[in-house]
Order: C-alpha cells, then sequence, then structure tokens
C-alpha cells in the first residue's frame, strides 16, 4: 500500500478508502476528535447541491464536512 | 438540612445523545434557566430526590466532543470541570453515552476520567444501536472503564431508578488515568510539575488542561493567566500542535481497544431507502426545506390568530369592566389605562413565540436541522455567515433575544458575529403586531387572482425585507470584517428520531419565559412610565390647557362627551409626552409621522410591541371611543386639519420603519452581554436605525 496525495474531495460519491493522514492541522485536530481516525475506512456518501459541504460516513456516523476541510483528509490509496 | 447534604452533578454528553431528554426526565418541571456566572451561556439546572433522604442539584451542561472547547458553549463545560466557580463545581459527573455511537462518546468519557472527580456513565439510545447491530455490553464496559455504568432510556424513562441508585453509591473517584499528561508536553515535564504546585491541582492533567487552554479558561481571569505565562518562559515550554494530536490519538487508541471487547458486531441489512436520500435531494432537498419554511409561517400566522384575538379582545373587556367596577380616580385609570394595555402587550405575543419555538424544536429534536445547515451553509457562507446560523435567524423570526444567543455554537468568531449583527433584521413577533395593526389600516381585505389575500402578502413581503436586509448586511460585514482565523464546517449528522412531546413542551416553556422575564419586564415599565407622562404635564401648562377649552366653548353648544374629548386632547397636547412628541415632531415630519407617533416610536426603542401598548395608551386618553379596538382608532385619527393621520404614504413609511430600526433595548443588552463590548450594539443601533430612517424617507417621499 503506498500512499498518494488523494484526498477526500477527490472521492466519488459511494465511494469508500482508508485515511492516511491530514495535510491542515488545525482541522485535524477536530476531526479527530470527531472519530475521523487514520486507518478508518471513510465512505463519501453525498455532496450538497453546491458541490460543498460533503457527507461522509466513519465507524457507524455520519459527519458533514466542509469541502476544504475534506480536502485535508489523505487517503491510502487501495 | 446541612449545606453539603444536597449533591451537585454535571450532566455531559456528545450532542445529540439525549441527554437534554435525561435531564427532563430527572427533573421533570423543577428546572431554572439562568446563565453561568460570568459567561453569557444559559445555565439549566434542576433539583430532584436521589432517594427520600437525598437532594441533588443537576446542570445541564452543553453538549461536547472533547473537553477542549472550539465554541463558547462548549467552552463552559471545561470551566466548570476546572472549578471556576465553587458553586458549581461537581461533586459527581454523569456522563451520557450514545450507544449507537460509542467511539466519540467513549473518547470524552475518557477525558472526563482523567480529571478525577467520581463519574458514572449512562448509556442512552440503546434501542438504536440494537437496530444497528452495535449493542455494546453495559457490564463489561463498566469492568473495564471501572466506572459504574447503566443503560438508560431517556426517552421513555427507563433505567432512571438505576441512575440515581448508582449515583448515590459511587461517591468515590478512580484515580485511574487512560492518558498520560507527560506525554503531551514535548518531554518538557518540569512545567506540569510546577504549574500543579502553583496552583495546587489536583493531577497532572489538569495541569496540561492549563497549559493548553491559558487563553480562554475562566479560572486564570486576571494575573493567574500570566502565572502561566511566565511559567511557561521561565521552564522554556515550546507548543507544539503535534502533542495534542497525540493525546486525541492515544485515546481512540484505548477506546478501540475497550469497543473491539464489548461490541458484538452484528450484522444488519442496509436499509434500501434512506430519508436523507430525499431530505439532502439536490432538489427535492430544497423543496421540501421551503415546504417545511412554508408551513411554519402558515402555522405561526394561522394558528396563533385565535388566541392572541382572544388576549386582544378580552384585555379590552377587562378593561372596560374594571372601569365599569372601581371608581374613578388616578388608581382606576393608572390600571385599566396604563397597566393593563402594557400587560396585554406582552400577553399577545405567547401564542406566536410558543408556536415558532415548538416548530423549531421540533427540526432539531428529530435530527431534520443538521440537514438544513448541510444544505445552506455554502449558501449562507456567501452572507459571511455559516449553516449554523440558520437556527439564529429562524428563532430571530420569535424573538431576537433568545436568538443572539443562539448563535453561541457557532465556532467562527466572525460568523457568529455577523449572525448576532443581522439576526435582529430578521421580523420578530414583536414587530408582527405592529405589522398587522397598520396594513389593517392602510390595506383593505382584497384577493389578488381571487384567493390571495392582499394583507397577507404585504406582510409577507415585509418579512423578505428584513430577511434580505440581513443577508444584504451579512456580504458589507464580511467586506468590513477582519479575520485571520479559518473557519470550519464540520458537524455531525444525527440520527433522525421521533421528536419526544416532554422536550418540546419544556422548550416552548423555557423560551416564553425568556421572553416574559427579559422582554416583558421592560414593556410594563414603559406602559407605565408613558401613561404617567401621557396624563401629567407642568402644572401651568396643563392649566393654561384646561383654562382654554373651557374658555373656547364657554358659550357654545357642545356635549358633555364631546367636551370632555376636547378636554383630553388639549391636556395630552400640553403633557410631558406630548410636549416631547412635538418636540421630536421635525425630525419625524419627513417620514411622515406626527408627535404621537413620534412618541411611539420613541417609546418603541424600549421594545417594538411598545408602539401597540403606547397607541393604545395615546389614543385611549385622546379619542371618542374609549374600549374600540386600535385599528378602528387608527383609522379614525385625524390631524388638526382633519386630513388622515394614517394615509397609505404614511402607514407604509412607519411599516418600513419598523422593518429596518434597531428598538430594542432587550435585544441590544444581549448583544452586549453577548459580544462582551458596546461596540457591536451601538453599531447596531446606528446602522439599522439610518437605515431606517432613510428607507422611510424614500418611502413617504415616493408615495405620497
Amino acid at each position: 500500500m503506498k500512499t498518494i496525495h488523494k484526498s477526500l474531495a477527490n472521492l466519488k460519491i459511494g465511494e469508500s478508502a482508508i485515511i492516511s493522514g491530514f495535510s491542515d492541522d488545525i482541522a485535524a485536530l477536530k476531526l479527530l476528535e470527531m472519530g475521523c481516525l487514520p486507518g478508518e475506512e471513510v465512505t463519501l456518501t453525498r455532496v450538497a447541491p453546491s458541490g460543498d459541504p460533503v457527507c461522509i460516513t466513519l465507524d457507524g456516523g455520519e459527519l458533514a464536512v466542509g469541502k476544504a476541510e475534506a480536502g485535508s483528509v489523505l487517503l491510502h490509496e487501495e | 438540612m446541612t449545606h453539603k447534604s444536597i449533591l451537585n452533578i454535571a450532566l455531559i454528553g456528545t450532542p445529540n445523545t439525549g441527554k437534554s431528554s435525561l435531564f427532563n426526565r430527572l427533573t421533570g418541571l423543577h428546572q431554572k434557566t439562568g446563565n453561568f456566572p460570568g459567561v453569557t451561556v444559559d445555565k439549566k439546572t434542576g433539583v430532584f430526590h436521589l432517594n427520600p433522604k437525598t437532594k441533588a442539584k443537576v446542570t445541564d451542561l452543553p453538549g461536547t466532543y472533547s473537553i477542549y472547547p472550539k465554541s463558547l458553549d462548549e467552552r463552559v463545560v471545561l470551566d466548570v470541570l476546572t472549578g471556576y466557580s465553587k458553586e458549581l463545581y461537581p461533586d459527581l459527573i454523569v456522563v451520557v453515552l450514545d450507544a449507537s455511537n460509542l467511539r466519540r462518546s467513549l473518547f470524552l468519557l475518557t477525558q472526563i476520567n482523567d480529571l478525577n472527580i467520581p463519574t458514572v456513565a449512562a448509556v442512552n439510545m440503546t434501542d438504536v444501536a440494537e437496530k444497528a447491530g452495535r449493542m455494546p455490553d453495559v457490564e463489561r464496559l463498566s469492568e473495564l472503564i471501572g466506572i459504574p455504568i447503566v443503560p438508560v432510556n431517556a426517552a421513555k424513562g427507563k433505567g432512571i431508578e438505576e441512575l440515581k441508585a448508582v449515583i448515590v453509591a459511587a461517591v468515590k473517584s478512580t484515580n485511574s488515568e487512560f492518558a498520560k499528561a507527560k506525554d503531551y508536553v514535548n518531554g518538557n515535564t518540569e512545567i506540569l510539575q510546577r504549574i500543579k504546585t502553583e496552583f495546587s491541582l489536583k493531577n497532572e492533567y489538569e495541569a496540561l488542561i492549563y497549559l493548553r487552554e491559558r487563553d480562554v479558561l475562566e479560572v486564570l481571569k486576571g494575573e493567574n493567566r500570566q502565572k502561566v505565562q511566565q511559567l511557561i518562559e521561565k521552564y522554556n515550554y515550546i507548543e507544539n500542535g503535534e502533542c495534542a494530536r497525540k493525546e486525541v490519538l492515544d485515546r481512540h487508541k484505548i477506546v478501540s481497544k475497550i469497543i473491539d471487547q464489548t461490541v458484538a458486531v452484528r450484522e444488519v441489512k442496509k436499509q434500501k431507502f434512506r430519508a436523507d436520500d430525499l431530505l439532502t435531494h439536490r432538489v427535492g432537498g430544497y423543496l421540501i426545506f421551503f415546504l417545511i419554511l412554508f408551513i411554519i409561517f402558515q402555522a405561526v400566522f394561522a394558528w396563533a390568530t385565535y388566541p392572541m384575538d382572544l388576549i386582544d379582545t378580552g384585555m379590552a373587556r377587562l378593561s372596560a369592566g374594571l372601569q365599569g367596577v372601581m371608581s374613578p380616580g388616578p388608581f382606576t385609570e393608572l390600571l385599566t389605562e396604563g397597566i393593563l394595555p402594557g400587560i396585554g402587550g406582552i400577553l399577545i405575543f405567547i401564542p406566536q413565540i410558543a408556536v415558532l419555538f415548538a416548530l423549531i424544536a421540533l427540526l432539531e429534536e428529530s435530527g431534520y436541522m443538521a440537514r438544513v445547515m448541510f444544505l445552506t451553509d455554502k449558501v449562507m457562507r456567501r452572507f459571511g455567515m455559516s449553516g449554523r446560523s440558520v437556527v439564529p435567524l429562524f428563532s430571530g423570526l420569535a424573538c431576537a433575544v433568545p436568538a443572539v444567543m443562539a448563535a453561541r455554537t457557532i465556532e467562527n468568531r466572525k460568523q457568529r458575529l455577523i449572525t448576532i449583527f443581522v439576526t435582529p433584521f430578521m421580523s420578530c413577533s414583536a414587530r408582527l403586531p405592529v405589522y398587522a395593526i397598520l396594513i389593517a389600516v392602510a390595506v383593505p381585505v382584497h384577493y389578488v387572482g381571487g384567493f390571495v389575500n392582499l394583507q397577507g402578502l404585504i406582510l409577507f413581503g415585509l418579512y423578505i425585507l428584513g430577511f434580505l436586509a440581513a443577508l444584504i448586511s451579512g456580504v458589507v460585514m464580511k467586506k468590513l470584517l477582519k479575520s485571520g482565523e479559518r473557519s470550519f464546517f464540520i458537524m455531525e449528522l444525527p440520527k433522525y428520531r421521533i421528536p419526544r412531546l416532554r422536550n418540546i413542551l419544556l422548550q416552548i416553556i423555557e423560551k416564553v419565559k425568556i421572553f416574559v422575564w427579559s422582554a416583558g419586564k421592560v414593556i410594563l415599565a414603559i406602559s407605565i412610565v408613558l401613561w404617567v407622562a401621557a396624563a401629567y404635564g407642568p402644572v401651568d401648562d396643563m392649566e393654561k390647557a384646561a383654562a382654554a377649552v373651557t374658555a373656547k366653548y364657554e358659550h357654545k353648544e357642545i356635549s358633555a362627551k364631546q367636551f370632555e374629548n376636547e378636554m383630553a386632547s388639549a391636556k395630552l397636547q400640553a403633557s410631558y409626552a406630548g410636549q416631547f412628541g412635538k418636540l421630536i415632531e421635525p425630525v419625524v415630519a419627513p417620514l411622515g409621522f406626527d408627535w404621537k407617533i413620534g412618541i411611539a416610536l420613541l417609546a418603541s426603542f424600549a421594545a417594538r410591541e411598545v408602539f401597540v401598548g403606547t397607541i393604545s395608551t395615546i389614543y385611549s386618553i385622546g379619542s371618542e371611543a374609549e374600549n374600540s379596538t386600535i385599528k378602528e382608532k387608527l383609522r379614525s385619527e385625524k390631524n388638526a386639519a382633519g386630513e388622515p393621520v394614517y394615509t397609505l404614504a404614511a402607514t407604509f413609511s412607519l411599516l418600513i420603519f419598523y422593518v429596518f430600526a434597531m428598538q430594542c433595548m432587550s435585544t441590544l443588552a444581549v448583544v452586549y452581554r453577548e459580544t462582551r463590548s458596546l461596540k457591536w450594539p451601538l453599531l447596531q443601533l446606528f446602522y439599522m436605525t439610518g437605515l431606517a430612517y432613510g428607507a422611510s424617507f424614500v418611502v413617504y417621499q415616493l408615495l405620497s
């Protein structure tokens, strides 16, 4: 498994991936506290009509995340 | 009963765990709303019996995902736990866990545990977890964490007695810790020791909190903040964001282990259709949102009209009845012409405030409000706000005072300030009676295209106008306000659930209470002052006015009734209110207003709704029909030249003035409290009122 700079914002609706890290330290803290953790599987479930924010599902819970914040969540490529 | 026999309990949990339901179950109607001392966050407390011998006082703390706060609301949790107020420092903490989302709940629980305050936990939402196939083994959970944990169903009231039993039994803290504070200080363990000794803290974790949250903790107010700063310099502590993230990750690792040992995941069939497929659909979602908005409007106006009419006529009848029974004199006049109309002016809003807040509570309780925030965030950002601004703006339709308070959940400072600044543009229920009366005076009942009421259409237009003013002001503020702070939108979308009637009723009671006690007091006081100002004046002037009327009609045929009215009218003009009104008449004349309206406008600066009370006070003194409804009084009102005062141009000018002007002392007071500076309320006062004056001027000049 190699890490490339693919982020949550690049996912299509219904696609899942494993979180590898964060590119924004400040957003990272809040995301981590909400259970958005490296190694966890994340699914992009829906996108607001304007493309921002997006909805993700993690470990049973659903989060709404701004597009900029989604872009800071880096993913492993499977 | 000795002081300590009341157990002080703090209720803590992540948002959407049913924490408020549990609070309501524990306390019933024995709730008090107030403020946390020194900080402006709503505090709900309630007293209940743990058993026949022991009483407990429980404080419902705002929901939070972490004890490190991101918003003002969340700050209070940490402030209470760090003991900024001795009175509020808990003897025991009840953490409410969400069984269907155990990870987030347990993360918070590990932080709370490390503070070494006696803690018990209640697992709520077990029914949801059961359905999702993620039911935790509560007994095992309790063993692993080392604190008593009981399952409850707060919505149905199950498990409450069991919870009370463990509260009574649990008096000790575990003294265990899930994470070691010294791992998160960049290797500088000495600083923790120093802070711990300096402030005589319980443990190193508390010292870590002091260190990390030194800029915001209330307990560090004043020189204590400097002390921490000095220690940091002395011991050469270098802050590193990596440490904060490491703590979160370490705690999550522990949480993962606990979950692995307690939750046996059972595969459940995924639902084919999910409500969100429709409710957040790119077209359907908005359609439904607007449909809901329309229903809200319809409900507020249609349902609330009946009780409002009832209050209106009831108060008029009561006034007339009392006048008939009581012996005439200044006291009777004060009661029937000053106090009663004032009380009527307060009561009349309650139906609308109740209906609107019931609907808002319904949307929040069901989980739909979070979807509205999701749908609107991007749009609201354009206007300098966020998706979270929707609740304050909605609430602004009822009353700006609770609405401004609702802005506390907005994490970004700039977005929060803008929301507070523009919320009073939303047409609150205090404006509605003013709108209703003025529209009834100026606009005939006419059906456009056979079924749309023209009056209703204009009323709707005024609401839209206020909303547009809020949005446009938001854009202006966004351009003017500088902020280096990044704004985030990270929000949980809670699962949909059936709203509980009990919670909604308690919400209504709470909001109506806020309105009656904060705004109502001002309204009543102003009503009385106004009546006095209108009934009395400089003795010389009053006597001269009376003499002039007597002389004028001395040799003329005139009925006693007519004479009485002429006398009253002359006396009003000579009264303090009349003189003051005339003094400001030149200022309001370009807007089409006479001195009587001038008085009402000034009185409205205490609170808009006073307009109705004032107008009724003024005209019941000076007009023919003592207890006819206010609408009829206004229509028959003529100026000195015998022309109607409430012409189309003047009435519309007045309507526009009420849409824009900042005329509510209670709102200014709450904005001052919330922003902790005079700058914002003053800016609001001058900006909104200036806009109102300009717009009214244009409207009057165009229409006349």
